[in-house]
């Protein structure tokens, strides 16, 4: 066995010993931005809501994200099912927090919109500055205010 | 653009996170595959040949891990795609490590890939089995105080007279039935837990509570409990039992916990004072942790060197880094033996020799990667006490590969503690593979869409999970 394969041999380990590193990085960024066919179509045809909100949207919102409180930086990917919040076990976000109740709000879409609802809450739920009587419509990058908690709906 | 039609734009709209199952096989092809080419390289460099082993240990690793993949498939589906292909790859190379130097030695010295290979059996056995039993994580919250309790056990029960043993002057082996095990190991998961468990409950008053004094918050004096009971926890660990791999590891866990739970830098440098403190203390009273220092800070001394737990190891090692270089000398053609105790504490530097710099930091590439992947499952969790856990458990594994890595390389006094996955040795092997089996547990838990309504309406509301 000459010098030179072993050289070889030597240098292409190394060279894939790296390319695996790249491809697990590889691996993350489809992760976190999607596959291009799956991110960039829908977010060209995504339909105008029929009824329009309060404000101009430019498209649906596609992510929950918790913006303030303990559970800051979660993040939910918004499906067509709805997302319950409360101190409650089986919440979709539970929160643990003393000015929570357990089954605090729910979180659906309706034709487009995502609609905040109190599920009858001790301390209430605030959307923006104006407390949550009847279900209501959820513009993107409003916050609203759950006890200690702070989300917010973000394309 | 035309009028839509009323329907549910949400459901083509928004794409569900995808299960990357493809993905992860491919990954986890490839990783068996580099450890197939790493044992056909030490045969190439050593013999000339492909070893005769190289099916066996590949495909028996390539097996493993299939059933490993399987069963994640099928209990965990949503879990991260890239912990498994990691791990695989870390655990191969450790096993393709220990078989060279094993080779090497001529199958004296101790090294054994045979056994390191039967550990990794059972770890992933473990890993399966912690799967298929835990299948919320959560249940592992109402256990926080028997965890609490259980870790405590695990991390005295070397001292008890009869189960102890003392191996090269660490007392934390116990022997069961002609096995030797270390407790230790299983004892920093179940604190892990418990911490997590306890902060869930206890973190608004640590966080809360206390004044103002310049640029930070101090807490009040009797919130300081629980940051004094785990210093003298780990103080007493370093005493009774000369580990100071575990008790730096014990405590550095827990403060990186006290921090997330809390998000108050005080914590933090409250227990690097206590730390500072401590090792001053322990420095001065008791000899083998002088010695540490003293080797720490003047390796190239030759009387140090001639002494009996002197330097001559983390020399050796580090003679072996160098000769190693930029490329590395290349797999079988270095020799790693020569570095006492080379396939547990200082695998890490038998890497060094024969991969280069280049392989020691893809190989950090990788750690890396595998920490960030369990951080991201802990920012992504959706309940306090799996987003304490999971960054707890990477903070535990990034903080033991720094204590190693930074020790063999003496950016810090070396302190004996295995590199995960790699070093050969049953119990850490175990550990980590449940570590690993409860991170993929949580990220799965993270990453699932939202559970399902079964009603549509009403304050009661049905789910299925």
């Amino acid at each position: 066995m000459s010098e030179l394969t072993l050289l070889l041999i030597r240098l292409a380990f190394l060279a894939v010993l790296w390319f695996f590193v790249i491809a697990a990085v590889g691996v993350i960024r489809t992760d976190l931005f999607g596959s291009r066919t799956a991110a960039a179509a829908p977010a060209r045809k995504a339909p105008k809501p029929v009824k329009p909100p309060a404000k101009p949207k430019k498209g649906e919102p596609r992510q929950m994200v918790v913006t303030g409180g303990p559970l800051q930086g979660t993040t939910i990917t918004l499906s067509e099912t709805p997302i319950t919040i409360g101190r409650a076990n089986d919440a979709t976000l539970v929160v643990t927090d003393d000015y929570a109740s357990s089954r605090h709000a729910r979180l659906f879409p309706q034709d487009g919109q995502w609609i905040v609802e109190d599920l009858g809450s001790t301390n209430g739920t605030y959307l923006d500055r104006s407390k949550v009587t009847r279900p209501t419509p959820v513009p993107l990058g409003v916050p609203i205010r759950i006890g200690k908690t702070v989300i917010e709906l973000r394309k | 653009m035309s009028a839509p039609t009323v329907s549910t734009p949400g459901a083509e709209a928004v794409p569900l996170p995808a299960k990357r199952r493809v993905a992860q096989l491919v990954m986890l092809a490839f990783a068996v595959l580099i450890v197939m080419a790493a044992y056909a390289a030490v045969g190439m460099g050593i013999d000339q040949k492909i070893p005769s082993g190289m099916l066996t240990y590949g495909l028996g690793l390539g097996g493993f891990m299939l059933a490993a993949y399987l069963v994640l498939a099928r209990f965990a589906p949503w879990a991260d795609p890239l912990i498994l292909p990691l791990v695989t790859l870390i655990n191969g190379l450790g096993l393709v490590m220990i078989y060279r130097l094993e080779v090497g030695a001529g199958g004296r010295g101790g090294a054994s890939a045979t056994t390191q290979l039967l550990w990794t059996a059972v770890g992933v056995v473990v890993f399966t089995v912690t799967l298929i039993v835990l299948r919320d994580h959560r249940a592992l919250q109402r256990l926080t105080y028997t965890a609490g309790a259980a870790g405590l056990l695990l991390l005295v029960s070397p001292l008890l007279p009869v189960l102890g043993q003392e191996i090269n002057g660490a007392r934390i082996w116990i022997g069961l039935a002609g096995f030797t095990l270390q407790p230790a190991e299983l004892a920093k998961l179940a604190l892990v837990i418990f911490f997590a468990g306890y902060l869930v409950a206890k973190r608004d008053v640590l966080a809360l509570a206390g004044r103002r004094l310049l640029f930070i918050d101090l807490p009040r004096a009797r919130d300081l409990g629980p940051i004094l009971i785990t210093w003298g926890l780990s103080l007493g660990v370093l005493i009774l039992q000369k580990d100071l791999g575990s008790s730096l590891l014990i405590f550095g866990t827990f403060i990186a916990m006290l921090y997330i739970a809390t998000q108050r830098t005080s914590w933090v440098l409250i227990g690097i004072l206590l730390f500072v403190g401590g090792a001053i203390l322990a420095g001065m009273v008791f000899s083998h942790v002088q010695d540490r220092f003293t080797v720490y800070l003047n390796p190239e001394d030759p009387a140090l060197y001639d002494r009996v737990g002197g330097s001559a190891q983390l020399l050796e090692g580090l003679f072996g880094m160098s000769q190693g270089g930029i490329l590395g000398t290349g797999l079988g053609q270095g020799h790693p033996g020569l570095i006492p105790l080379a396939f547990s504490d200082f695998i890490f530097a038998a890497i060094g020799e024969e991969l280069g710099l280049t392989g020691l930091m893809a190989l950090l590439m990788v750690y890396g990667l595998l920490v960030e992947r369990g951080l991201r499952t802990s920012i992504a969790a959706r309940d306090p006490f799996s987003k304490l856990l999971a960054g707890g458990l990477s903070f535990l594994l990034a903080w033991q590969v720094f204590i190693i890595v930074g020790g063999v390389t003496n950016l810090i006094p070396l302190t004996g503690l295995v590199t995960p996955f790699m070093s050969q040795g049953g119990s850490a092997l175990l550990a980590n593979w449940i570590l690993i089996a409860l991170l993929v547990r949580m990220s799965d838990a993270a990453r699932k869409p939202p559970p399902q309504a079964i009603q549509d309406e009403g304050l009661t509301q049905v789910f299925q999970r």
